[in-house]
């Protein structure tokens, strides 16, 4: 890790200020991916902001209906609050499967947003990234690619999005607050993040000297009837290879409301949007879910290793709904 | 700073036998309060910080270094490379008189070379003031490479692996009848292929060093399972005597096989520690001890089996391949356990080895047998399932009287026993043996049982045993504590048999100022420890009762040794009034501040000695005896049948491992061998990629050891039947319970799901 | 707030460690495990991977159990460290510490720091009614502490001796005993 000089923000002009005035600056939250990446040399601040002692570590009910999650709110808080286990049980759920809980202490929902890959070729200097460095290729085709892309790769980068969060985010309607010195912007949660195309080095439509601030929830009531499923290679702790983000509601046998998104697919949380439209007015059958998932994962395109997960989305798709169908929510 | 760790306690007025009980950890009370000093935890005034830096390429010679802008870096020290590195002496050829001569875990003179044997060999060492410089001075080191060709794909060159010729301790072979012939006529055959991919250690405590120079001696703090190898390395390649070095050892944060041999980063610490004149601490970053640190070998095996149709074995043949690195590495026994587990008519069994440029393999928790009774107790209950037999009762008739091989006779042998009671404590009798056919909710359940099996190993150990007049005792032996608990029974033997209170016992080890100790490994540490201490214990207790003997006044006057037992803290006669009297009362009359017995010699000529004596010990014992511990391992997993997620939902282990010292550690070891096996079976491997021999899930993150949420309850029970020929009828317990654990999971894999999985690990995208 | 001293930029940070203020000068990019270990002399956290994914460096800040590799001392400046050298109550040890002695809850020792440090932090997160991913009920208020809570919240903390029967069982009779409720007292 290199040296690199210290900031600490006491609100969120100044942290606006150091970010557009200090030269390759970057924002620390909770610091578990940061901090990781940079032993590993593949980010190198010169500056280092501290944002955790801004004010924005609260979770409040909107005028609207909806749910106002500060930017440096604890992964752990966020899952554990009511208003979220209550109204959005699969965000709480989503969270608590991700990582561990010493982590979910330290990480704040900007930096979760902010997450980077996993791939095993971005953590390794001595293979070619794309991603590390625009234009070297990619080591990851061809070599190990359980962990990797079926939907929206490219040839400059078939890596995944490793948040567990940002699933539930994109399924829930999220909008992402941006605040700059020139002013505050919105960002949809399906938007935030990017495909990778020939720039897999641009990760998310947020500038660089743009903070979250905020993630606000807009009021959804199927949102109370959904689940996080997420399948890993061993119980706990580890990263996904295929997860669900989903929220069902019936009326007289037939889909009346929905919410699907995917994790461990691809370079963004994948909102399935071709699902939910066959999904939506169809009977709930395993038939219906059936249909819903190969439509979404009709696109799909395996690497040398991953095929197998294309099936398994289908499945997981497949079961996370009729669970939800028969069983109902989480909360 | 430099005190092997003592463990004292007040003396209580009785004994009582202490050998067979739960007894808590001597050093429990250190390690939970996180006063135990681990080898980077050794405070030096003026300690610098090392980082190595590793090469990138699989095979080559360095073209060119450029340390400059490591060098700029505030803080660093010194950048160490092949260009300005004092030389060292290159590893010596293997020898059985000097053991240490198996040390080295690769042939490499590291930074004496410019070459390049390996994807991640150390090129450079940065000193620096902190740690963080070193790192990021490591960082900075360029190094250009002109590269040579190369093989480092398993898969692609096992066709290549040769036969492994059998040595003095290892046989590559060996042969009864005509087993493939017997395999071609038998009535009933299976005949199948098994892969297991590499395997790294992952001891928690990442390797580390603290190495300090006086003048021409060192003080080598390291995590080692073998301190005396480490010793006489140092000395070997710094050119001073073995006297001048010395480690310190006496708590292991783990090793599992990772810290027997001696591995770059010891070496490179002590030399760094010698060019900067400073004390220097070098902690292998997790991923470098991926790149340094050798792993577990990947195998192909085949086994094949033939039966009546009564399920009477007329043929088995089990056959292997593994790697070894160009640089180092040793073949692994991993048919051995084929050669005791069947009365089989005929067998054959071979060990392929394959050179590669990759890092040398090495060994890792019971070394073959874990990853072979993978594929021979696979491959039994394959061929259980053809004859439409119990695979216990398949087991069952082909229990052996003698060693199958060649006849020998089995030391000890209750694999029947274990199996009785392994089925009743699991319930196997509730199982349907139909594939498929038991659920609970949405989940799969499948039950399955495979035998483990480990051979029984004793080494030499010197020992000394000093009691002091207030009837307290201390017993100096350098063994090793990873973990295992072994100062915990070694004071419960030494309590027992001098008549002690367990707590009136203080172990001193760890340092190899102590007299010599075995090292940890086959699992024979303990064994060789009690034979040892027992025999001193034995010396102790007759010079004590020639002291009496010498006194008008003692109850013992005249008495011999066989009229006497030790007990309530002195020598009492057998019989009668049981007359005699306390150690104090002796010493005390006689003016004695203590007395010692002493079992071994450390100097040269009486360690040479010794290694003779031992070694000839060694081949009389495998001549005659065929000695092992073995269980029968039950476990029951769940599949969820959409995705092919396997939890294990229940394990029962019964295991003949002899006497049991201690009931509380031993039952720890026991589970950790099955730990690790449901991870070998479930989530285990290590990334080589193909296309340049570099391994690419260096990391705790991407190489799934089990977690908290993997692992149900075990139930581990033994049959604490002495083994005859063992000290204390003790077998050791570190590695056979890893053994039969993946084939009993890959076996209740396919009672649940009707799949068979021949290749591990059985990740879920097997099974959908 | 920078100083600069021997050529780096260094920060002045205070912070409460076991009760004892602190004062450190320290480079940014040091580690709250590193300014423990090589500038306290705390080296009862343990560094096992240095990348959040073992656990063994769990240390508690204001009750809270985070893994101190990945956390930069300075952003710690003026918060309250708990180590596992801080957790017992002058002589008497911590009740999981006596726990996990006897249910032999550690082999060889290097991840018990982090695993108690890590129970004490999760009974008291389980005692403020904070759900798992294994919890049924998301918004039921209670939740019953049961193994499989158990080990999925203690799976932060990777035991490789295979330890985890035994840490289970200790973290289960403190959990149900009088000394359960001391901890969580004690934690919040």
């Amino acid at each position: 890790m290199k040296a690199f000089s210290y900031v600490s923000a006491a609100d969120v002009p100044a942290a606006l200020r150091a970010i557009s005035t200090e030269p390759n600056a970057k924002f620390i939250g909770g610091g578990t991916n940061l901090v990781d990446l940079m032993r590993e040399e593949i980010e190198r601040p010169d500056t280092i902001i501290d944002i955790t002692r801004l004010p924005l570590s609260g979770v409040e009910e909107l005028p609207g209906g909806g749910v106002r999650i500060g930017a440096m709110v604890r992964n752990s808080h966020l899952a554990a609050h009511r208003l979220i286990r209550t109204r959005y049980p699969m965000l709480s759920q989503a969270v608590l499967t991700g990582a561990s809980a010493q982590l979910r202490n330290m990480a704040t929902v900007g930096g979760n947003l902010l997450q980077r890959t996993r791939c095993l070729y971005f953590y390794d200097g001595a293979a070619a990234c794309s991603k590390r460095e625009p234009g070297r290729g990619c080591d990851a085709i061809g070599g190990f690619t359980r962990g990797h892309a079926i939907l929206g790769a490219s040839e400059a980068c078939v890596a995944t999005h490793p948040s567990d969060m940002c699933v539930a985010l994109a399924a829930l309607d999220a909008t992402v607050v941006a605040e700059s010195v020139r002013g505050v912007r919105r960002i949809p949660m399906t938007e935030f993040h990017v495909l990778p195309g020939d720039t897999p080095d641009v990760e998310t439509t947020l500038a660089a000297d743009e903070l979250v601030t905020a993630v606000e929830l807009p009021e959804i009531p199927v949102a109370a009837t959904s689940a996080y499923r997420k399948v890993r290679d061993r119980a706990s702790y580890a990263f996904a290879l295929v997860s669900v983000a989903a929220a069902l509601e019936t009326t007289d046998g037939a889909i009346s409301a929905v919410r699907l998104a995917l994790g461990g697919v691809a370079a963004k949380p994948w909102r399935a949007h071709q699902a939910e439209r066959v999904l939506l007015g169809a009977p709930a059958t395993d038939e219906t879910f059936e249909r819903a998932a190969d439509a979404e994962l009709a696109p799909a395109v395996a690497q040398s290793q991953n095929a197998f997960k294309i099936e398994l989305a289908r499945r997981v798709i497949v079961a996370t709904l009729r669970r939800l169908h028969t069983e109902g929510s989480a909360a | 700073m430099t005190q092997a760790p003592v463990h004292s306690r007040p003396a209580p007025a009785t004994a009582e036998r202490s050998v067979g009980k739960p007894i808590d950890r001597v050093d429990g009370r250190v390690k939970t309060t996180g006063a135990a000093r681990y080898s980077a935890e050794y405070p030096y005034p003026d300690i610098a910080h090392a980082a190595l830096v590793h090469a990138t390429v699989s095979r080559g010679r360095i073209a060119g270094i450029d340390a400059a802008a490591a060098s700029a870096v505030p803080g660093v020290l010194a950048v160490i490379t092949h260009l300005n590195a004092p030389a060292m002496k290159p590893p010596p050829p293997v020898s059985m008189m000097n053991l240490s001569t198996l040390a080295s875990g690769t042939t490499v003179n590291y930074l004496n070379t410019d070459e390049v044997h390996w994807d991640g060999q150390p090129v450079a060492v940065v000193v620096a003031e902190t740690l963080e410089a070193a790192r990021q001075g490591a960082s900075l080191v360029r190094v250009t490479y002109e590269t040579l060709p190369a093989t480092f794909d398993f898969a692609a060159e096992e066709k290549n692996a040769k036969p492994q010729k059998s040595d003095l301790v290892q046989s590559g072979g060996a042969t009864k009848g005509d087993a493939e012939a017997a395999l071609a006529a038998a009535p009933v055959a299976v005949d199948l292929r098994f892969t297991t991919p590499p395997h790294n250690h992952n001891a928690i405590e990442p390797h580390a060093t603290t190495a300090a120079w006086d003048g021409d001696r060192v003080t080598v703090h390291d995590g080692a399972q073998n301190m005396y190898w480490v010793r006489d390395n140092l000395a070997m390649k710094f050119g001073i005597p073995a006297a001048n070095v010395r480690v310190i050892s006496p708590y292991v944060g783990g090793a599992f096989g990772g810290k027997t041999m001696v591995w770059a980063g010891t070496i490179l610490t002590v030399l760094a520690a010698r060019v900067t004149g400073r004390p220097v601490r070098l902690m292998l970053t997790r991923e470098g001890v991926y790149r340094t640190v050798g792993g577990r070998t990947p195998s192909t095996q085949r086994v094949a089996l033939g039966a009546e149709a009564d399920g009477r074995l007329t043929a088995l043949v089990h056959t292997s391949v593994t790697r070894l690195g160009r640089v180092g590495g040793g073949p692994e026994q991993v048919t051995s356990q084929s050669r005791h587990l069947y009365d089989a008519e005929n067998i054959l069994v071979q060990q392929n080895l394959v050179k590669l440029d990759l890092l040398p393999n090495t060994v890792m928790r019971a070394p073959g047998e874990s990853i072979g009774t993978f594929a021979l107790e696979s491959a039994i209950d394959e061929l259980a399932s053809e004859l439409g037999m119990d695979p216990i009762a398949l087991r069952m008739r082909n229990e052996p009287e003698r060693n199958p091989i060649d006849g020998k006779r089995f030391a000890h042998r209750m694999l029947r026993e274990a199996y009785a009671r392994g089925a009743e404590r699991f319930g196997w009798s509730e199982r349907t043996p139909e594939p498929r056919s038991m659920r609970d909710g949405r989940w799969l359940v499948g039950m399955g049982v495979a035998s483990a099996y480990h051979p029984s190993w004793q080494f030499a150990a010197n020992v000394t045993v000093r009691l002091s007049p207030d009837g307290t005792v201390v017993v100096r032996c350098g063994f090793h504590e990873m973990g295992m608990g072994g100062a915990t029974a070694q004071a419960q033997i030494a309590a027992d048999a001098l008549g002690v209170p367990f707590e009136a016992v203080r172990m001193e080890y760890g340092d190899t100022a102590l007299p010599t100790g075995p090292g940890a490994g086959g699992s024979g540490q303990t064994a060789s420890i009690a034979a040892s201490l027992l025999s001193a214990c034995e010396k102790l207790k007759r010079s004590v009762l020639a002291l009496a003997r010498r006194s008008g006044d003692s109850p013992l006057r005249g008495q011999r040794m066989t009229g006497v037992e030790a007990r309530d803290g002195g020598l009492y006669r057998t019989g009668g009034a049981g007359l005699g009297e306390s150690y104090a009362k002796i010493l005390t009359r006689a003016g004695r501040d203590s007395m010692e017995a002493r079992v071994g010699s450390d100097t040269r000529v009486g360690a040479i000695a010794g290694q003779v004596r031992f070694m000839s010990k060694l081949m009389l014992d495998r001549r005659r005896w065929v000695k092992a511990a073995s269980g029968a391992q039950f476990c029951e997993v769940r599949v969820d049948p959409d995705t092919g997620e396997v939890r294990v939902s229940r394990w029962v282990g019964v295991f003949d491992v002899g006497t049991v010292i201690n009931a509380k550690t031993t039952a720890s070891q026991l589970r950790g061998g099955i730990v690790m096996g449901i991870g070998m079976a479930l989530s285990e491997e290590t990334l080589v990629d193909p296309r340049n021999g570099r391994i690419m899930n260096p990391s705790l993150a991407e190489y799934h050891v089990p977690v908290h949420a993997d692992i149900p309850a075990i139930d581990v029970s033994w049959l604490d039947e002495p083994d005859p020929t063992m000290p204390l009828g003790l077998i050791g317990v570190g590695e056979v319970s890893i053994t039969g654990a993946a084939a009993a999971i890959a076996n209740a894999v396919h009672h649940a799901t009707g799949r068979r999985v021949r290749d591990l690990p059985i990740t879920l995208d097997r099974l959908l | 707030m920078d100083v600069r001293m021997g050529g780096r930029p260094v920060v002045e940070i205070r912070m409460r460690v076991n009760g004892v203020m602190e004062s450190l000068d320290l480079e940014p990019r040091v580690s709250l495990l590193d300014a423990l270990r090589e500038h306290l002399g705390l080296t009862g956290t343990k560094k096992g991977c240095d990348q959040g994914a073992c656990g063994a460096c769990t240390v508690l800040v204001d009750g809270e159990r985070i893994n101190s590799c990945l956390a930069l001392a300075v952003q710690y400046d003026g918060r309250a460290i708990t180590t596992i050298e801080g957790v017992a109550d002058g002589e008497h040890t911590h009740p999981l510490q006596s726990a996990f002695v006897r249910h032999d809850g550690f082999q060889c020792g290097y991840c018990t720091s982090g695993q108690i440090c890590s129970a004490i932090g999760m009974l008291a997160e389980h005692g403020a009614g904070a759900p798992s991913a294994v919890t049924e009920h998301l918004s039921a208020d209670t939740i019953e502490l049961s193994d499989a809570e158990i080990r999925e919240r203690m799976s932060g903390n990777l035991c490789r001796c295979g330890a985890y029967n035994g840490i289970v069982g200790a973290i289960r009779e403190v959990a149900s005993g009088e000394s359960g409720r001391d901890v969580m007292e004690a934690a919040r």
